[in-house]
């Protein structure tokens, strides 16, 4: 109290006086100009502004795209890159699209803490109070995270590149496997919004995360060739969405035809926002 | 079109068993501050919820400014603003662009959010602030800049919950000043507080609630006179004389006679006024010295103890605001 006090007489706000406050205030009041409603699209963008706003005043929160990717790929490339495929540099070959959507993914669950962290505070209520498109507030976050995605791939690949992963499909097939991965991590991310809604703490949302995030990536075809699996967990890998998005980044990036699992992929991404996108919605509307 | 800021009839929520509100019936006219008076828990803040189209109620109608909570929400949202322990700025950006944000929510152009939040900041006296985070601001400078961030386009109808919970006296008073100015200007305001005096200092009507309730409704004066027509406060000058004070005084006036919390001290409300007079005598006859002997208006807190049987400061319930 009494450091945010010192802070109160330093900035040296207390009006002037009530009659100077008064007439600032009725000049303040005066206006009342109605603008026209935005548009959907603009309040989505406004609010993924905010997002980055948050990113410019808590660069702390990049902490998680930048180390985490580094980190999962060192230690899986050399961990497993002799006992997989026999060689670093030769399983690099392999895991490096796959540890790209690992990374991504990853970092999709911080969605959902921060946005029940924004509940708690009340900041979404004021959202709520507002005469907007509804989903714009979810939206924007989701956009805003696609900058933090995009961070998060870009240094896997380029350590990648430093290690010596060579992609065939070049700055194309590249490029188009992250734009794939960014809009499977968007569809994905309602999954945790709907979370954020049902849960009460940011520490419930991020347990249930985790809990579902591990199966999805490891039991995939991130790691490990599914055919050297048992029967049961292959069949679980060939449905997990997660391998559709690998292989079709690995095809995209190794040069090949990815349109079979693009396809695939793109029906997940359809499934889990028209399940998880009205849930979600559902959930945003009678809370509280 | 109604002539009414807000109009319910028998609005009910109920959260799993709690029954937060009770069937509350308002008729809120446009223009000054309607004070919702009541204890933590009463259902206040659950009431403006549904009022500003947060939380659905359960069964009952809500219309504001015309127009129904439910049905026509957003045209509702257009018109109204809230600010309050819910409906926060955002604690990680500054305060010019919490007011640019909710600028460019409505619809205003980036240059025109710019203009609108600079000419706020001032009005608020927060130009030296602008580029602080929120969360470094003080308690004072918060609630001014949540006040600020409803009043970016003019609402018609502004609730205020609880404005001045947690406050230091000279932060209230910067509150209350804003609230008189902005009432000064048109805009009606309803106004949820558990301090008797803020109901006293700022409301023109006040609804008292109470367990999901309106239990009384008027002006302060008009509450005060349906407690009776006076408030007798009484100090001895030793606290050992109080037990035989009250004695004779519960034997002159021929009411209840209560002890208050500081131990010389005793209150009793009056209904005719000049038979106080003789207690003040008999009191004199018994020897005991006075250091207060006052006749006033009763405060609200003593109407609340009046209509409920319980002080304001008691929490019947734990709040359900979620």
């Amino acid at each position: 109290m009494t450091r945010l006090d010192k802070l109160d007489e330093r900035a040296d706000v207390a009006p002037a006086s009530a009659e100077s406050l008064a007439a600032a205030m009725r000049s303040a009041l005066a206006d009342v100009e109605r603008p026209p409603p935005p548009r959907p699209l603009s309040t989505s963008l406004t609010f993924g502004w905010r997002a980055l706003l948050k990113i410019k005043h808590v660069p702390e929160q990049l902490f998680d795209v930048t180390v985490f990717p580094v980190m999962f790929t060192l230690l899986f490339t050399f961990l497993f890159g002799g006992a997989i495929a026999g060689s670093v540099g030769g399983y690099l070959q392999y895991v490096l699209p796959g540890l790209l959507v690992q990374g991504v993914i990853m970092i999709t669950m911080y969605t959902g803490s921060t946005l029940r962290t924004d509940i708690d505070r009340g900041v979404f209520d004021r959202f709520r109070s507002l005469p907007i498109w509804r989903p714009s507030a979810l939206v924007g976050m989701l956009l805003g995270d696609a900058v933090r995605y995009t961070i998060s791939a870009t240094v896997t690949i380029a350590l990648g590149l430093a290690l010596g992963y060579r992609p065939e499909g070049g700055v194309p097939g590249v490029l188009m496997a992250v734009l794939l991965i960014l809009v499977f991590a968007f569809s994905f991310s309602w999954l945790w919004t709907f979370f954020a809604l049902v849960l009460r703490t940011p520490g419930a949302v991020m347990g249930v995360s985790m809990l579902v995030i591990t199966p999805l990536t490891f039991a995939s075809n991130i790691f490990i060739e599914p055919s050297t699996l048992p029967n049961w967990l292959q069949a679980f890998v060939e449905v997990n969405p997660v391998s559709h998005l690998v292989t079709a980044v690995r095809d995209f990036m190794g040069g090949m035809d990815a349109s079979g699992e693009l396809s695939i992929t793109l029906l997940w991404c359809a499934g889990l926002v028209a399940i998880f996108g009205p849930l979600t919605m559902i959930r945003y509307r009678t809370a509280g | 079109m109604t002539d009414l800021a807000i109009e319910t009839h028998a609005l009910v929520k109920t959260f799993k068993k709690t029954v937060a509100v009770d069937g509350i019936d308002l008729a809120i006219p446009r223009g000054g501050v309607h004070g919702f008076l009541g204890p933590n828990g009463a259902g206040k803040t659950t009431t403006i919820r549904m009022l500003a189209t947060l939380t659905r109620p359960d069964s009952g109608t809500a219309r504001v400014l015309g127009r129904d909570v439910v049905t026509d929400a957003n045209e509702v949202r257009r018109r109204v603003s809230l600010t309050g322990q819910f409906a926060s700025v955002d604690e990680d950006l500054t305060g010019a662009e919490n007011l640019r944000l909710i600028g460019r929510l409505f619809g205003y152009t980036g240059a025109r959010a710019t203009r609108r939040s600079d000419e706020l900041l001032t009005a608020f006296g927060l130009s030296d602030a602008r580029d602080k985070q929120v969360k470094k601001y003080s308690g004072g400078m918060r609630r001014r800049i949540d006040i600020a961030a409803s009043i970016v386009v003019t609402p018609e109808l502004l609730f205020l919950d609880e404005p001045t919970t947690g406050l230091d006296p000279r932060s209230r008073n910067e509150v209350w000043d804003i609230i008189r100015a902005m009432v000064s200007s048109g805009t009606t305001v309803l106004l949820t507080t558990q301090y008797l005096d803020e109901a006293d200092q700022l409301a023109d009507r006040i609804s008292v609630i109470d367990a999901g309730k309106v239990i009384a409704e008027g002006t302060s004066s008009e509450l005060k006179a349906k407690v009776g027509n006076g408030a007798l406060h009484v100090r001895v000058m030793n606290p050992a004389d109080r037990p035989r004070a009250s004695e004779v005084l519960n034997r002159i006036l021929g009411v209840e006679i209560r002890d208050q919390a500081d131990p010389a001290a005793l209150s009793a409300t009056v209904a005719d006024p000049g038979i106080v007079t003789s207690a003040l005598t008999a009191l004199a006859a018994e020897k005991i010295e006075l250091a207060q002997f006052s006749l006033g208006q009763p405060s609200l807190d003593e109407v609340f103890l009046a209509l409920t049987g319980h002080t304001s400061e008691s929490t019947s319930d734990e709040e359900v605001a979620a």
